[in-house]
């Protein structure tokens, strides 16, 4: 808790890192958690780890080789004067990288990108803005990478990453479509304003090489789950390949792509796991498995992917993910990612993710004392309701399709 | 005199045409744009939901992941205000004063017009027939609440035809 409480607050501005490892340090010392469970759960959080690291480091060099500006370049030349189509091309753009490189990259990277081409058409940035970051939480349903809540369920469901994927595609297009729609009706007046910028710029230069690496990157996972390779790799692969290139054309440094790692915010998943691995060992199990339904039928998914979605909204979907993993993987692959539809569709219903984060942020008047939340959150109260519920019907069809 | 003309991304031109068309010579034009909160909120809230980043504090960040797009979006909303503003002007062809304020829209609207003696501002809404509803929240609350005269305006030509029926009566 005290690690949770730190990861919202971070005190003097600390990397969360900070107090979650002695934390981790401490439990093992204090035999919470002996050390082969600790180490047998930093062995399967390790692959997990590198896997992300490998991701952040390919979406920061894709943003260096101009991917996320010709992105913006290319929706800017082609939804002349037309913002619904722009909403259009925001979709569709957003949810690729969200899915492909993962949320952070949508987050950091592709917002100010979007907020920039809208501006340059001369139309209102609130509908694609929006769009934007509702599609980071949305649209990272789709592979293991989107999200580090997917990641750490892949290792616990014992998925492969197509059949992840498989499983969730319908899923991912049903909520990208109900978000379209609802976004869609909930900015008419934004979108028909319409946009009166005149056309102008040269056709945007694809940087193809990042194009084709992450293209082989995702070729890569496909063809290392089916031999039986950790998918890890091929992202290791892209990143290196991206990696080489920039350091050759001294466009980077060494010390900036070991940045773009964020080997604290590594840290502090490695250790965030190991303690809540004590706690869930120390008896959190036995009392929360009686709220888990069990089984994989329709109701007990909806009643998962629910309970999923409410714990992450009070805590965090990162804490709720480690919480509920455990308690819903005995039931088998299917429950496991009904709590990822909960946690990663839930979060779009509270400002900033989360009511921990969001009371902090009050508390300290960060930024956004006069975010209007009222529009924040009944957009939150349109679009994941029914989000989450047909993306638990779209899920439970995989799952008799493709089978759990 | 004085006009505030309400510059909005998209309808625009419209009101400054109003503008050159029915503020008195020597009428004081204001060109108004106002940069909402919650665009660049929205997307602070998204940066501050994604839990143990190890974002640096404060406003001045690094590169990388732990810049705040939100920050990023305030500078570059303040940018597309200049412009706006400058394009407004460019398109008026009269002496005018421009004025860009933050906050939420429609308060910051409805405060500017203050000691004003009309505000110019265009309709939203689809422009492909005539009514139903041809305000979106922002517009509605600053014709609800301005306390000068307002010239709603629209975008461009309006579309011919009737406005629909009237609803049956009852009796």
């Amino acid at each position: 808790m005290v690690v949770l409480v730190c990861a919202v607050v971070r005190p003097w501005g600390w990397p969360e890192a900070v107090v979650a490892v002695p934390a981790a340090v401490l439990v093992v010392a204090t035999g919470a958690i002996s050390p082969a469970h600790a180490g047998a759960e930093a062995a399967r959080l390790g692959p997990v780890i590198g896997f992300l690291a490998a991701v952040l480091v390919l979406a920061e060099l894709c943003d260096g080789e101009g991917l996320f500006h010709a992105c913006g370049a290319w929706m800017a030349r082609s939804a002349v004067g037309r913002p619904r189509r722009l909403l259009v091309q925001v979709f569709a753009v957003a949810s690729v990288i969200t899915a492909v490189l993962s949320l952070d990259a949508t987050v950091v990277l592709l917002t100010p990108v979007v907020f920039a081409t809208a501006a340059r058409l001369g139309a209102r940035p609130k509908p694609h803005l929006y769009a934007c970051t509702h599609l980071s939480n949305t649209a990272s349903l789709l592979l293991p990478v989107s999200n580090l809540t997917n990641l750490l369920a892949f290792t616990a469901s014992g998925l492969g990453f197509t059949r992840f994927a498989a499983l969730m595609a319908l899923p991912w297009l049903v909520a990208i479509g109900v978000e379209y729609v609802v976004l869609r009706r909930f900015f008419a007046a934004d979108l028909d304003a319409g946009a009166q910028a005149p056309a102008g710029g040269a056709a945007p230069e694809m940087p193809l090489f990042a194009l084709l690496t992450v293209a082989g990157t995702l070729a890569g996972f496909v063809l290392a789950s089916a031999i039986g390779i950790n998918p890890a790799w091929a992202a290791l692969a892209g990143a290196l390949t991206l990696a080489v290139r920039a350091l050759t054309r001294r466009r980077t440094t060494v010390t900036a792509i070991g940045r773009a790692a964020a080997v604290p915010f590594l840290a502090f998943v490695l250790a965030l796991g190991i303690v809540v691995r004590a706690v869930v060992d120390n008896g959190l199990a036995s009392g929360l498995a009686h709220l888990v339904p069990h089984g994989t039928a329709l109701p007990a998914l909806l009643g998962t992917a629910a309970l999923a979605a409410v714990l992450a909204n009070v805590i965090n979907n990162l804490p709720a993910t480690l919480v509920l993993l455990p308690l819903a993987a005995p039931a088998g692959p299917g429950a496991v990612l009904a709590v990822l539809l909960g946690v990663n569709i839930g979060p779009n219903l509270t400002y900033a993710g989360s009511l921990a984060t969001l009371l902090w942020r009050r508390i300290v008047h960060e930024h956004d004392t006069d975010v209007p939340l009222g529009e924040f959150t009944r957009l939150g109260l349109l679009v994941v309701p029914p989000a989450l519920v047909l993306a638990v019907v779209a899920l439970w069809g995989s799952l008799q399709i493709v089978g759990g | 005199m004085a006009v505030v003309v309400w510059i909005a991304e998209g309808t625009w031109p419209a009101c400054v045409e109003a503008a050159r068309v029915h503020a008195a010579q020597g009428a004081e034009i204001v060109l108004l744009h106002v940069t909402g909160t919650e665009v660049p909120g929205v997307a602070h809230g998204a940066f501050a939901g994604l839990l143990g980043r190890g974002h640096p504090k404060g406003q001045h960040q690094s590169g990388g992941w732990g810049s705040d797009p939100g920050t990023r979006l305030e500078d570059l909303a303040a940018d597309s205000s200049r412009q706006l503003l400058q394009a407004a002007a460019e398109l008026l062809g009269r002496p005018c004063v421009q004025v860009a304020r933050t906050g939420r829209i429609e308060r910051e609207v409805v405060a500017a017009t203050e000691g004003a003696d009309l505000l110019v501002l265009a309709r939203d809404g689809d422009r492909t027939h005539l009514g139903p509803h041809s305000l979106g929240p922002a517009g509605r609350f600053v014709v609800d609440h301005a306390a000068c005269p307002v010239l709603l305006v629209w975008p461009g030509a309006a579309p011919a035809g009737p406005p629909p029926p009237a609803p049956p009566r009852h009796r």
